[in-house]
């Protein structure tokens, strides 16, 4: 034990590089991606992977940390995505101009946020996952039934008429990157925080972290406000690129459903746990739709996914991944320990496990 | 304009019965095994279209009927609570068994979409296209074969919970659920016959919600159990006697606005929920508050 720690302290700041190694690949990857693959069936995958990321980074900032589940985000990212839509028409914005509206639609779904949470997060557990589907319910009734969303008849967004074919996908891909990348940057940012670590302390339990000075009611209420905001965000970027706002398409309980399962897939609570499942899901989604466009066979395929997820990987990929990444590390040290000089190569894989579990648990 | 407002409260009661019966299944397994069974809707849909299947294919009268949907749907139900819900233990079990029956019900919502399309269906019979005339309106027989229906089966239901030695064991279990194993109850068992008990009231609601909705679709679902969840909420979970009224007092309320604003009568159930969780977080019976961690 004595010999581990003049080495460990020598490996921290290749971890650091590691990852941060790691993370410009990945930018450079993402940055890359639609040059590589100009198919345009494979972009708009990209386009709508990079807003689920935003959106499970975006719920799992507020539902991972705090413990709180919600069932109803939908009603910020149809909020954001019929004020995109509206503001586009009325104020006569084409092309580029209409990205300028995506802020001010994550404005709006966070100014909804302010009255449904001060209703919603009065309860807990069950009861909040209920009334979240509620004002669900509510807001799809209303898109359905109010004239300034064109009713069941649907409303259509303004094509931007100038842009060439070949290259149609890349602004939206490239707005919705930046999205992506912001919303991880901020649930990473929250996560290190003291706010994130009063969400979590809220989540482990409510009464003790009030009890201990946290101001339960306006943490919590930000989380959700700042979660609607940017989910805001990548509904209006979303309903841009989709072109059509259908009541039915826009406040879909299979959105729901698909953000919490990807949530829960990577791990919640975690950074990088709802943009593994946003990657690894949404694709795969898409793509069982391109195959099987009945669509119940997606709805069963969705279910039995969901229920694998559950039942095997109840705290997702990422912690799980660190389970046995641990155990593997302890399992190096044992025969280090055992040996006295080790071999280089068992010493990356170390550093590299510590970086993994460093940032991931 | 008064014999429609009559119509529409007598409508409104005994429809509130049917739909007080598929609630007391949901409130009994929130109490006994704190699980949101949030499959009970398509549940329902899926015991309308067994009768449908019954009736249109075998020529099975809908109430003969119920003799082979309603064990089917207790079967059902048990094999839900064994593979599902049984497996999930630890700290997350709350949200993850309603996960679960989310995941659940969109499987099945699924088959039912294979099966049967997207066409609405309906149920019919006899004494669903025949009425009668009381208090100067006339109203479908089946209003009134469902509500008595979900009366016996309420009664049945008290019966089983306040005179039987299983029902002390249920009740034991939803005051205390450590204390009821300490002095004997296997908890398992009565845990199972409750989900299996729950699942099977929708063999009943769904033939009754079949007859009387006019016509039904794998998607109904997702209406039927927004108010059957508005119903619990404003009864207070766990209270089925609760369930009963909220259900008669919401279905009347309902069929009231829809006289003036039927686009906007289904709403009625949400406001009520969120007002009442606003104001009394508890539900209108429930014992336990609805905050309590």
């Amino acid at each position: 034990v004595t010999q581990a720690r003049p080495a460990l302290a020598s490996r921290l700041p290749l971890a650091r590089g590691i990852w941060l190694g790691g993370l410009l690949a990945l930018a450079a990857i993402v940055a890359v991606f639609p040059l590589v693959f100009t198919n345009p069936t494979v972009s708009d995958f990209g386009v709508i992977t990079l807003i689920f990321v935003a959106v499970t980074s975006a719920w799992n900032l507020f539902c991972g940390y705090s413990g709180y589940l919600s069932l109803g985000h939908a009603v910020f990212y149809g909020t954001g995505a019929y004020f995109l839509v509206v503001a586009a028409k009325d104020w006569n914005l084409t092309g580029s101009a209409v990205f300028l509206l995506l802020p001010l639609a994550g404005l709006v779904a966070a100014v909804i946020a302010v009255p449904l949470g001060l209703v919603a997060l009065r309860v807990r557990r069950h009861t909040f996952v209920v009334i979240t589907i509620a004002f669900f319910f509510i807001a799809q009734l209303s898109a359905s039934n109010l004239g300034v969303t064109g009713g069941s008849s649907g409303l259509l967004v303004p094509v931007p008429g100038n842009w060439s074919a070949a290259t149609y996908n890349n602004p939206f891909y490239y707005v919705a990157a930046i999205l992506a990348g912001g919303a991880v940057l901020v649930s990473w940012l929250v996560r290190r925080s003291r706010f994130g670590l009063q969400l979590r302390a809220i989540r482990d339990d409510e009464d003790r972290a009030a009890g201990l000075g946290v101001r339960a009611m306006p943490v919590k209420l930000s989380a959700l406000v700042l979660s609607a905001f940017i989910t805001g965000m990548a509904g209006a970027l979303w309903v841009y690129f989709i072109g059509e706002a259908f009541p039915q398409f826009v406040f879909d309980p299979l959105f729901d459903l698909a953000v919490v399962l990807m949530g829960f897939f990577g791990g919640l609570g975690t950074v990088a746990g709802p943009v593994l499942g946003a990657i690894v899901l949404e694709p795969t989604q898409l793509w069982l739709n391109l195959q099987e466009s009945n669509g119940y066979t997606s709805d069963i395929l969705f279910g039995a996914l969901f229920l694998v997820v559950i039942l095997f990987l109840p705290r997702g990929v990422i912690p799980t991944g660190a389970e046995y990444v641990v155990k593997a590390r302890a399992w190096l040290q044992r025969r280090q320990s055992r040996q006295p000089a080790p071999a280089a190569g068992s010493t990356a894989e170390a550093t590299a496990s510590t970086a993994a579990t460093g940032r991931t648990s | 304009m008064g014999s429609q407002i009559g119509q529409a409260i007598a409508a409104g009661i005994l429809g509130g019965g049917v739909y007080a019966l598929m609630a007391a299944g949901l409130t009994l397994v929130f109490g006994v095994l704190d699980i949101i069974n949030v499959a009970q809707g398509i549940l329902v849909v899926l015991g309308a279209y067994l009768s449908y299947v019954l009736s249109v294919h075998l020529h099975i009268d809908l109430l003969v009927g119920l003799l082979i949907t309603i064990p089917s749907m207790f079967i059902i139900g048990l094999a839900i609570y064994w593979l599902f819900i049984r497996p999930l233990r630890g700290s997350e079990r709350t949200s993850m068994t309603l996960l679960a029956c989310f995941a659940v019900a969109l499987i099945i919502e699924g088959v039912l979409y294979r099966e049967f399309g997207s066409n609405y269906v309906s149920l019919n019979a006899w004494y669903v296209s025949d009425s009668v005339h009381i208090f100067g309106f006339y109203l479908a027989d089946i209003y009134l074969i469902g509500f008595g229906l979900a009366v016996v089966s309420m009664a049945l239901l008290y019966a089983i919970l306040y005179q039987t030695t299983f029902g002390r064991a249920v009740r034991a279990t939803m005051q205390n659920r450590v204390a009821a194993q300490l002095v004997g109850i296997d908890v398992n068992r009565v845990s199972a016959l409750t989900f299996a008990i729950g699942t099977a009231v929708t063999a009943i609601g769904g033939m009754v919600y079949g007859a009387i909705s006019g016509g039904f679709t794998p998607n109904s679902g997702y209406d039927l159990i927004s108010r059957l969840l508005a119903i619990v909420i404003l009864a207070g979970m766990g209270s089925v006697g609760g369930a009963l009224a909220a259900a008669v007092f919401m279905t009347t309320v309902e069929a009231l606005v829809d006289i003036w604003q039927p686009d906007w009568s289904v709403a009625v159930f949400y406001l009520a929920m969120v007002i009442i969780l606003t104001f009394r977080p508890r539900g209108l019976f429930g014992r336990q508050a609805a905050r309590a961690q």
